[in-house]
């Protein structure tokens, strides 16, 4: 069978700002077969969607072809005029970006902006053209095509919006589809929902596609072959279960070594001593939040719950992990407890018994220092104007009044700390690559001596192989330092690898709370049961067993309600009992060990329920 | 969206009172007494004193501030200290006239600018985009008053097409009057020009870095289509603002071109009176301005508010 794209030795130069020409891509070879999906896999930087968009006859601004040729269908695309490139461009070969929220024109209805696809390749006009769109949002399973049809892109859900982008995409029925990490930003539970999309899309309309992602799991689920790239080389090819099995290039080990396993009771830490014998170094009781917007008259208003009376307590040197979906309060927990948003009055928030101001400004230094957070971003975290030194020198001089050569040596001694070359004291920000730079923050915040540190997402920036060794490192840093993390995420796998204790976060509440192996072994909350069920596995099939299974089917009727009283998961629980769930608030049911599930089933049923011996 | 307008008109209003407050202030520490200003120096010691009386000087500020808010706010600008006419007479022609000469500059100014500033971002670096900058950039560097001198030198001292002065504006001969004011108009356009065009540039090619520009170009859409349909209607926010502020100061800003050219305007009248210190009359075109400029502000809030649909409509 004839390959319907072939790309031949193509080599591709890249020019940072005024900088000179290097070549980015080294004669990569890449051929697509019709209505096959190929997946290019490899860290960031390798060029994957470098050579993705080749396909497309495109160079993004800084980059260019050097060299090689790109076939499609026997025209050799990269030789195409201006006009040709536009014309295959949409119809032939069709483009989904890896953030469907910064890829749909928030100034278009995303009906419209489907329909332009239609329009620019004269496929259809005026109501044949509306009349299909609402067919390919139908496609995609988006619910009440026609209203959504009509709204603006930040009117729709994420897991929606990556849908909206597919149904563009296939408007014209290209032939070739190129997904960009097309599931990459969105929570396991929507990543789900866009993953079958793609597969029925595979199946139905026969498209061939490029998929490009760093995340091996979810190409297991989708790709027929695998290319593995390295530094702008395709260092390894293979059918997908023959790189799974029996990869034979180093690097592909390395990336499939740095897969974790989803989460299970038996991969995680047991040290059920943390909480003996002392008292907690932060508790919080009673502490709702709301983001409040200012009206008129400037008065304040409530808008929406987003905690709801959290309890929780930090045991010293212990790993709390704060997981959930996005927009269930995890970071807003994190910044209430920093002081960076106030919590509603009534909050009760204590640092070793002694009562925390809501505002940091009204903290006293010494608690301030004894609390540090860590951001998702560094780009954004630190400062794009100072200096490495700077930024860790900053809590050095305001806290412990250190200058000079004093400071100096302890700002070595925290580089080295993290792993990075003292050198690095003078580097700007933008000198580092995203885990230097994370490191950075890390040795800021270990810079105050702190009790304990706030980590949001600390990982979730950062390639698969570059998070596991930071992870490595804050695994170190715990025990030398007898430091306690809440480490907020929203991937099961790593809080399986490092907490003590979980709390599980739905619409503003915690919902499941207690050991990591019990509340990650059911029984736990049907929602913990949902996340679980929803991280991809490194195997082929996962997606198929999943699909059909109930929970995620409940779960997909996202709806998340964050203002009643009774159970907020109700309208995605595969147990709800009508009646009950949506009446009355949800008891805390306390299992072994203080393990306390928010749910009106007790042990025994949600055992059974959930399959559990 | 109709709190949001709502909440801007009311902070507009704000602005205006507090502009009263400080246009009182401004016009109270004004050097000199008015009394004796009005008398002349040979005045006697009684007269002055007789004429605070009865102008209301010798009352507290604070009163005085209440007094004459309350006569504005009425309709009742007070008289001209200098002749007696009331203030909103001598005042209407020049406000027509101001206008009149602010619009003409914008009919030509602002598409032209628009114009010049999205070739400028559709080719950036380009030939064009580079002769335009520097072009821009030697425009926004010399002082209006120098571009009017070199005007008036070119236009009608040597080549004699235009008058250098305006006394008396002929609206009613449109042809004519538009070659009276021709020159004061160019001398605003070509202060206005360099900034509208340099925001513009600016917001359009921000907007072109925009992961939706990419996608838009990967659906096959054409360079015009990427930038008429997918561009401007996002960088609509900026660039209303920059023409808002271009536009108030048209109107307020026009104090130095007026003169020059003896333009009988609202700015001309303002020099005029605060050499007479005719307190009523500077602080009832103090107001004027100020409203413009406020008026102009709501307009492109408003605007801005209308063109974004993550502020037209909530979640």
């Amino acid at each position: 069978m004839t390959a319907f794209l072939r790309i031949e030795d193509l080599v591709v130069e890249g020019r940072p700002p005024s900088g000179i020409w290097v070549e980015t891509v080294h004669r990569c070879s890449v051929e697509v077969h019709p209505g096959e999906v190929v997946a290019l896999i490899g860290e960031s930087g390798a060029g994957k969607t470098t050579v993705a968009l080749a396909a497309l006859g495109y160079a993004r601004p800084g980059t260019r072809f050097r060299n090689g040729r790109v076939f499609l269908e026997g025209r050799d695309v990269l030789a195409m005029s201006i006009a040709e490139k536009r014309d295959l461009r949409g119809r032939d070969v069709a483009y989904v970006a890896q953030s469907a929220q910064a890829s749909l024109n928030p100034s278009i209805p995303v009906g419209e902006q489907i329909a332009e696809s239609l329009h620019l390749h004269q496929v259809a006009e005026g109501a044949d053209a509306t009349r299909r769109t609402i067919e390919l949002l139908d496609l995609l399973d988006i619910p009440h095509p026609e209203m959504i049809a009509r709204r603006y892109p930040h009117q729709t859900s994420g897991g929606q919006q990556q849908r909206i982008m597919m149904a563009m995409a296939l408007a014209c029925r290209p032939r070739l589809l190129v997904l960009d990490e097309p599931t990459t930003a969105l929570d396991v539970t929507t990543q789900i929902e866009v993953l079958k999309a793609i597969k029925s899309v595979n199946r139905d309309l026969g498209t061939a596609s490029i998929y490009v992602s760093h995340d091996l799991s979810v190409v297991a689920q989708v790709a027929d072959r695998i290319l593995v790239m390295n530094q702008g080389h395709v260092v390894e090819e293979g059918e997908t279960s023959r790189i799974l099995d029996d990869a034979r290039e180093d690097y592909t080990r390395t990336l499939l070594g740095a897969v974790k396993p989803p989460p299970s009771p038996e991969k995680t830490v047991v040290n059920p001593t943390v909480t003996s014998g002392s008292e907690p170094v932060i508790s919080v009781k009673h502490t709702s939040a709301s983001y409040a917007r200012q009206t008129l008259f400037g008065t304040i208003e409530r808008e929406q719950y987003v905690l709801h009376d959290i309890a929780l307590d930090v045991w010293p040197r212990e790993v709390l992990a704060v997981v959930g979906e996005s927009g269930s309060g995890k970071s807003t927990l994190a910044r209430v407890m920093a002081g960076l948003h106030p919590p509603l009055p009534g909050a009760e928030i204590t640092l070793d018994g002694d009562l925390l101001a809501g505002r940091a400004r009204r903290r006293t230094r010494d608690q301030l220092r004894r609390i540090q957070i860590i951001f998702q971003s560094p780009d954004q975290s630190l400062n794009p104007e100072r200096r490495v030194d700077d930024a860790i020198g900053r809590p050095l001089e305001l806290y412990f009044g250190m200058s000079g050569s004093e400071k100096y040596d302890r700002i070595a001694d925290l580089l080295e700390l993290v792993g990075l070359d003292p050198d690095y004291a003078g580097r700007f920000p933008a000198e580092l690559s995203g885990g230097e730079r994370q490191r950075v923050s890390i040795a800021r915040a270990f810079a105050a001596e702190p009790d304990i540190i706030l980590c949001d997402e600390v990982l979730s920036a950062l390639d698969t192989v570059v998070a596991a060794r930071v992870l490595e490192l804050m695994k170190d840093l715990r025990e030398s330092h007898q430091v306690a993390y809440v480490f907020i995420s929203h991937d099961l796998s790593t809080v399986a690898s490092i907490a003590d204790r979980v709390a599980v976060m739905y619409a503003g509440r915690i919902v499941d709370a207690g050991y990591t192996s019990d509340v990650f072994a059911p029984p736990h909350h049907p929602y913990t049961q949902l996340l679980i069920n929803s991280v991809p596995a490194l195997r082929q099939g996962w997606l198929e067993e999943v699909i059909t299974s109930r929970e995620a089917e409940a779960g997909m009727r996202s709806n998340v309600m964050l203002h009643d009283r009774p159970c907020p998961f109700r309208m995605r629980c595969p147990l709800v009992i009508a009646g009950t769930c949506d009446r009355e608030p949800a008891p805390a049911r306390e299992m072994a060990r203080g393990h306390v599930v928010m749910c009106q089933h007790d042990e025994a049923t949600l055992l059974a329920a959930q399959g559990g011996t | 969206m109709f709190k949001l307008i709502i909440r801007r008109l009311f902070l507009g209003l704000l602005t205006l009172l507090a502009i009263t407050v400080l246009v009182f202030l401004g016009t109270e520490i004004l050097p000199g007494d008015v009394a004796q200003a009005i008398l002349g120096q040979s005045a006697t010691p009684e007269t002055v004193a007789a004429l605070r009386e009865k102008l209301g000087l010798n009352a507290p500020p604070w009163e005085r501030y209440f007094t004459w808010l309350a006569n504005i706010l009425a309709g009742d600008l007070g008289n001209s200290l200098a002749n007696g006419i009331p203030v909103d007479r001598i005042i209407g022609q020049r406000i027509v006239n101001t206008i009149n000469l602010a619009l003409y500059a914008t009919v030509i100014a602002l598409p032209l600018s628009l114009l010049l500033g999205l070739l400028s971002a559709a080719w950036p670096e380009g030939t064009f985009d580079r002769t335009t900058s520097s072009t821009t950039v030697f425009f926004i560097s010399i002082p209006d008053f120098v571009i009017a001198i070199v005007l008036i030198i070119i236009f009608a001292r040597e080549l004699g097409w235009f008058p250098s002065v305006v006394h008396r504006p002929r609206w009613g001969d449109v042809p004519v009057a538009l070659g009276q004011t021709f020159l004061p108009m160019l001398t605003l356009v070509l202060t206005i020009l360099a900034h509208i065009i340099r925001m513009t540039r600016a917001a359009v090619l921000d907007v072109l870095k925009q992961p939706y520009i990419e996608m838009a170009l990967l659906k096959g859409a054409p360079k015009s289509r990427i930038i008429i349909r997918h561009a401007i209607p996002n960088a609509l926010g900026p660039i209303v603002n920059v023409v808002a502020l271009n536009l108030a100061y048209l109107v307020s800003g026009v104090v130095i071109v007026e003169v020059i050219f003896t333009y009988p305007g609202l700015g001309r009248l303002m020099v005029d009176s605060v050499i007479f210190r005719d307190l009523p009359l500077i602080q009832v075109a103090a107001l004027v301005f100020c409203g413009f400029y406020v008026a102009l502000n709501i307009t492109a809030d408003v605007t801005a508010i209308m063109a974004n649909p993550r502020l037209r409509f909530a979640k």
